[in-house]
């Protein structure tokens, strides 16, 4: 075939060699490994945070951490994991590395922005870190006023001004991004011949410049309020604490989506391929992501029922809050079509699908549970809430991620991993995330609150299943861990198109040029034909 | 922007430059008068004509594609719903009786 002549060009990942060649790249695909390997120091950072609370949680005394240390270890885990691993998780990797591709680009719109964006997120967490070092900050992800603005006497300003460095990394991003997908795309790469990972990046971006900037400024408030005193949230000088609340969540709720939507982009890419069917209602999973964009600006004060929020708006925010379900629903109901009657693969992605599928079932119905008014009294601040958005972003992101990057390894690295081992580690971290986070429902229902070092001693057979899960959960990770690194060494080299996935991406040699494309491609035909797809190749790969 | 092939003439340039002086007069003759409950929608209405104007001429969205002027309008309507969404609460608050509060 033609591909043996097309893999003796030297790929992306050699030419040129050097570090400085990396740290100064414009090459879409480095920058995309950059982040990858950022995002996995502050998973690791983040994961060690929240082993230590699995550790305290394991007694009902509050034995191994203070109160005041178990506070800031849980602000840090909430702040490290969202800020810096999840939100740029999904985009800033597989986005960055294959939505151009996907689209027949030779690179983003702009790269040096793109670079640019890298180094910005780099310093804002950097910050972070410092503010880590010089004695953390306890105020919860949230940064609630009054405590982030006048109590608190941790290193909420440091800790901000890193949150607020951060979102100028994203707002790039999806700048970025939304000026690609509008002017970069191959002839004949209509709108609605674009891979729905590509439209569920589109929708994030738009998430991403629209919400970002409120965040930012919010995240500044705090900071300008705690340095001089400014009144916006005090309410003794005519400032409002539940305004930091309407604000936080305008941004944090939609970037909620900004968890999942891409990693909802990466099932439908990963369902198509293990049914080796077109998706079932393609323009009705493609729009579902601009509605759950759009819609999701509008619910943010779920969060806020037990504050002084009035009832009625409550009353809005609720009914808002079960429309934002249709869209996930559709796509939920999409997937599985796709997969009826499909020649289902029992190839590792599968099970990613499987389990994010699952997970994020669990997430999304129990949100439902949290966005009724009256049951959000009861569960408002348990451990229930805890449960509900780790199967989201967690269960619902992480596992996308882990099976975007399970997919497209191959084409990043040129190499491939142990298949059973691949199927083993899927298999202990969707046991596992289970086992850490169902007695967490249980334990919430039944009234334990988060956010404290010590519980009544009853909850502590709940803790104890959970701190066992994270085990098991952990074990999983780092096995991928270890896996992952070990095939770039001495794994196999990847054929072009393991998976037999349609898609211009898996047209090119596996790792790519960095021009990605000899000749920019002329797209003729949909997005998923999986009627004239290539058989997978992965068997007949050969060692060496 | 490539796209945009017409440019503000320089007279229509000094025009609009003319115009926002007159408004930022203006908006300083209205500082120093009380119109009561007027004062802040009043000076909110300068503040967001001068706005209107810099945006449609100076940064030359009106000779700009569709698109530049559907993100520029969005931006706005973006911050219309945290404004409206917002007052839907703190304007509602004695809608609904809560027992207890
Ligand atoms: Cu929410």
């Amino acid at each position: 075939m033609k591909e043996a002549d097309v893999q003796q060009e030297p790929s992306y990942l050699g030419a040129p060699y050097g570090l400085a060649s990396w740290l100064l790249t414009k090459d879409h695909k480095r920058i995309a490994i950059l982040y990858l390997i950022s995002i996995t120091i502050f998973f690791a950072i983040g994961g060690s945070f929240a082993a230590m609370i699995r550790a305290e949680l394991v007694t009902p005394q509050g034995d191994f951490l203070t109160a005041d240390l178990y506070n800031k270890v849980f602000t840090l885990h909430g702040v490290v994991m969202i800020f810096f691993f999840l939100i740029p998780s999904i985009p800033a990797t597989l986005g960055n590395f294959f939505m151009p591709i996907m689209i027949g680009a030779k690179d983003l719109a702009f790269p040096r922005i793109n670079l640019l964006s890298w180094y910005i997120y780099v310093v804002g967490a950097t910050l972070t870190l410092a503010a880590v070092i010089m004695g953390g900050v306890d105020t919860g992800w949230t940064f609630y006023t009054p405590y982030s603005s006048i109590s608190s006497t941790t290193n909420v300003t440091t800790a901000a001004l890193g949150v607020f460095i951060t979102g100028f990394s994203s707002i790039l991003t999806g700048f970025n991004f939304i000026v690609t997908v509008h002017r970069m795309r191959a002839p004949g790469m209509t709108w609605f011949r674009m891979p729905l990972f590509v439209w569920a990046n589109y929708a994030t971006s738009l998430v991403m410049i629209l919400g970002t900037p409120v965040i930012a400024i919010t995240v500044l408030l705090i900071a300008a309020e705690r340095a001089l005193h400014l009144g916006v949230f005090d309410p003794r000088i005519g400032g409002d604490p539940v305004l930091f609340q309407h604000l936080f969540w305008f941004y944090s709720h939609p970037a909620v989506y900004i968890m999942i939507l891409p990693g909802m982009g990466v099932i439908s890419e990963l369902v198509a391929n293990v049914s080796r069917k077109q998706i079932f209602g393609y323009s009705f999973v493609a729009f579902s992501s601009l509605a759950i964009a759009i819609i999701g600006f509008l619910v943010w004060g779920h969060h806020m029922f037990v504050t002084g929020q009035s009832i009625y708006a409550g009353l809005v925010f609720s009914i808002i809050t079960m429309l934002v379900a249709v869209p996930s629903a559709v796509k939920t109901f999409n997937w599985t079509a796709t997969m009826y009657k499909g020649a289902v693969v029992w190839d590792s992605p599968l099970f990613w699908v499987l389990g994010f599928m699952g997970l994020f079932l669990i997430g999304g119905l129990t949100g439902l549970f949290l966005g009724a008014m009256g049951l959000d009294i009861h569960l408002h601040d348990t451990y229930f809430v805890v449960a509900h958005f780790h199967y989201i972003m967690v269960g619902g992101g992480v596992m996308a991620f882990l099976g975007g990057l399970h997919f497209y390894w191959p084409k990043m690295t040129g190499r491939m991993y142990s298949e059973p081992l691949a199927k083993v580690a899927s298999m202990l971290v969707f046991f596992g995330f289970n086992l850490t986070f169902f007695p967490q429902f249980i334990v919430g229902y039944m009234g334990m609150p988060r956010r404290y070092h010590s519980y009544p001693a009853e909850f502590q057979v709940f803790n104890v299943l959970s701190t066992a899960g994270a085990t098991v959960l952990g074990a999983g990770y780092l096995m991928i861990l270890l896996y992952l690194v070990y095939s770039i060494v001495k794994g196999p080299k990847a054929p072009m198109n393991p998976w037999g996935a349609t898609g211009l991406e898996w047209k090119i040699q596996s790792p790519p040029i960095t021009h990605n494309f000899h000749e920019t491609p002329v797209v003729t035909e949909e997005a998923y034909d999986y009627l004239h797809a290539p058989a997978p190749t992965r068997e007949v790969t050969h060692h060496e | 922007m490539s796209s945009g092939h017409h440019v503000p003439t320089i007279g229509m340039c000094v025009r609009v430059w003319l115009a926002l002086l007159v408004l930022t007069g203006f908006t300083i003759f209205i500082a120093s008068q009380d119109l009561g409950v007027l004062n802040t929608p009043v000076a909110l209405l300068v503040a967001i004509t001068k706005a209107t104007l810099v945006i449609v001429f100076f940064m030359g969205v009106k000779w700009n594609t569709p698109l530049t002027k559907t993100v520029a309008v969005s931006g706005f309507v973006w911050l219309l719903i945290l404004f409206f969404m917002g007052m839907n609460d703190y304007l509602t608050r004695g809608w609904l009786g809560v027992a207890g509060r």
